[in-house]
């Protein structure tokens, strides 16, 4: 339905004033792709894609769009379809003129225009509401009037800075799987901003992890989920426990972290068996209870206990003042004394910073 | 449940009405009270006890007073017009922010503190038949007689103009800035350049404060009284209708007309005001809908 593109590559740096914000970002991206830009706020990603959008003019760089270089068209120019945080749509049209901004200004006939106004909202589920103002829809139905409004022109490419952001968890959730679907049903290719991890997973078939203006990671869901690159990622994507270890040689296959009186065994993957590393693992891959081999287990003390409904995440206080998280179903108590295991194979090592 | 809230609904009302008096007696002494005699004095034009419409008559009946509300719309209509687009046009501008916008904000904004009388004087000065722009314009040989901008229409259009701009702009650039600027990122991304945003989304929701400022702009330069008389030519063609009021109120004395005038005046304004309201309810139904929810 969308006018196909092959790819997208971007190399674009943007400084305000004497700051950095992108520093150097460079992209491709294929066409049908989703790609999701993700990142805590003031790292560049929004930026990011209003150079792409053309909203924001980039300090250095070039944008191309297969053989046509885009980064010197205007916004209004690119045939791009873009969704804001706040809907942005227009308070003083209906429903149905607010979807058929874009076609009027093409000057299509009103059969057309009707026609596909019509398709649209059916497409979005918001059939019957042709006639309303912005003012009288949910955050959602906006949201969805707003999604309308972009596809309707069949842009080559969507933009999505945020959409979910200002909606109640639940419907977020939902609006999430609308827009997989229409991404995939329409053939889009879509990039998407956001700061929350579990919408970039859900979504993406590429995440893109920013951090102050550069780039942290490109990869699938999985690449980002399981082997984040670096402790910033790491971070982001849910992983608490970091402990600064000294590598050295292990049993075939694995690698030995020694910190402080402790050694830690992880996975190799490649990494040299020398030098100062960060072994970290998330709170839901520790388990409560020694290990029959003994390997990698850690007696403390519990001393926080945060309650979420299904599972407990506890902190549990090990000898020489390692803290280690922990996501469990056991009844622990503060003050009780455990062991945890952290299993070899769950713990990730990252460079050290 | 039901009674306790009613309860409560009661005492909060009673509360406001306690909170109000204080505004509502100042209201009422000085304002309600003084318009009311007004058109009770402007009706008692006899030394008895008769009411009368006399002095109505008379100043309908007379065309050097009657004249005089065609005199004040002729000012006070071009000057809100021409006010107005302008502080649209560089509030609309502003609206993002510009290089220097404090200085250029404050220097807009200057003539609103200096007060009517000395921005008259100002203009004498700078614009009269011996001011520094004919000196300048003589002595440079541009022109031979010197140009006459003061003590005439032109004189009072320049100092209305002075003394409303910066309202008006100040009024509009507040307004416009408030509008969301995702709302013309969204238009541009849906193939809108800058002239269609202005026409089909920033008009539409700048209307109603636009209708606003030009409401209070007419009715400041209708009852335009200062610089009427000293930068204009009260005897002729910029005798407004303050100026009539006030040659029957301290020249002849007499108060009962002079309230009917004013009376008058006021009625003019008025009828202005209903007009502009009704023209801004048609237009803005929708608008108000729209942005009722955010």
């Amino acid at each position: 339905m969308a006018d196909s593109i092959n790819k997208l590559r971007v190399g674009i740096t943007k400084r305000y004033g004497g700051k950095t914000v992108l520093d150097h970002l460079s992209l491709e991206i294929r066409g049908g792709e989703f790609v999701t830009f993700l990142g805590p706020s003031g790292c560049g990603k929004s930026t990011a894609l209003g150079i792409i959008a053309g909203l924001v003019p980039p300090t250095e760089g070039e944008i191309w769009l297969d053989d046509q270089r885009i980064d010197d068209l205007l916004p209004e120019k690119r045939g791009f379809g873009m969704v804001f945080q706040n809907y942005a749509l227009f308070p003083h049209l209906t429903v149905f003129d607010n979807v058929a901004f874009g076609l009027s200004l093409q000057r299509k006939p009103a059969a057309e225009i009707k026609e596909r106004v019509g398709a649209m909202l059916g497409l979005v589920r918001l059939s019957g509401y042709e006639g309303r103002y912005p003012g009288q829809l949910s955050g959602g139905q906006q949201q969805r009037v707003a999604i309308a409004r972009a596809l309707v022109l069949h842009p080559r490419l969507m933009l999505f800075d945020e959409p979910l952001s200002n909606l109640d968890a639940k419907l977020r959730v939902e609006m999430r799987a609308e827009i997989k679907q229409l991404h995939t049903r329409l053939g889009l290719t879509s990039i998407y901003v956001t700061h929350d991890q579990a919408e970039a997973l859900s979504l993406s078939d590429r995440i893109v992890v920013l951090r102050e203006g550069l780039l942290m990671q490109v990869g699938t869901p999985q690449d980002i989920h399981d082997r984040p690159a670096n402790v910033f990622v790491a971070d982001f994507m849910g992983f608490r426990n970091f402990f600064d270890v000294e590598l050295g040689e292990g049993a075939r296959g694995y690698i030995e972290g020694v910190a402080k009186d402790r050694r830690l065994r992880a996975r190799a993957n490649g990494f040299a068996s020398s030098g100062n590393a960060v072994m970290a693992i998330r709170p839901d891959d520790i388990r409560v209870g020694a290990a029959a081999d003994g390997q990698n287990v850690l007696r403390g003390k519990v001393e926080l206990v945060e309650y979420l409904g299904r599972e407990l995440e506890v902190s549990v206080m090990a000898e020489g003042q390692t803290r280690v998280w922990v996501r469990t179903t056991e009844k622990l108590a503060l003050g009780d004394t455990v062991d945890v295991t952290l299993p070899p194979d769950k713990l990730v090592v990252l460079p050290r910073e | 449940m039901a009674l306790a809230r009613t309860d409560s609904r009661s005492e909060v009302d009673l509360l406001a009405i306690v909170c109000l008096l204080p505004s509502l007696l100042y209201v009422i002494v000085m304002f309600v009270y003084p318009f009311l005699y007004g058109v009770y004095a402007s009706l008692r034009p006899l030394k008895g006890d008769a009411w009368s419409i006399k002095n109505y008559v008379a100043f309908f009946t007379d065309p050097y007073q009657y004249t005089t509300i065609k005199t004040t719309f002729a000012l006070a209509l071009p000057n809100s017009v021409v006010v107005v687009l302008l502080a649209l046009f560089f509030a609309y501008g502003m609206r993002r922010g510009i290089w220097m916008e404090r200085t250029i904000t404050t220097i807009l904004v200057l003539p609103i503190s200096l007060g009517v009388i000395f921005l008259s004087e100002g203009i004498l000065g700078f614009y009269g038949t011996n001011g520094w722009l004919n000196q300048m314009l003589l002595g440079a040989d541009i022109i031979k007689e010197p140009l006459e901008l003061t003590h005439n229409f032109i004189g009072v259009i320049l100092s209305l103009f002075m003394q409303n701009f910066p309202f008006c702009f100040l009024m509009l650039l507040g307004y416009i800035s408030g509008i969301d600027p995702s709302l013309e990122h969204s238009a541009r991304m849906l193939g809108a350049g800058p002239w269609t945003i202005f026409r089909r989304v920033m008009l539409p929701l700048i209307a109603p404060g636009l209708l606003i400022a030009f409401a209070l702009v007419f009715v400041m330069s209708f009852a335009v009284f200062p610089s009427a008389v000293m930068v204009g030519q009260p005897a002729g063609s910029t005798r407004t209708i303050s100026i009539a009021a006030y040659q029957q109120a301290f020249e002849l004395y007499d108060m009962s007309y002079a309230s009917a005038v004013a009376v008058i005046m006021g009625l003019c304004q008025l009828g202005a005001l209903i007009v502009i309201i009704l023209v801004r309810r048609r237009m803005t139904i929708a608008t108000t809908m729209g942005v009722g929810k955010r």
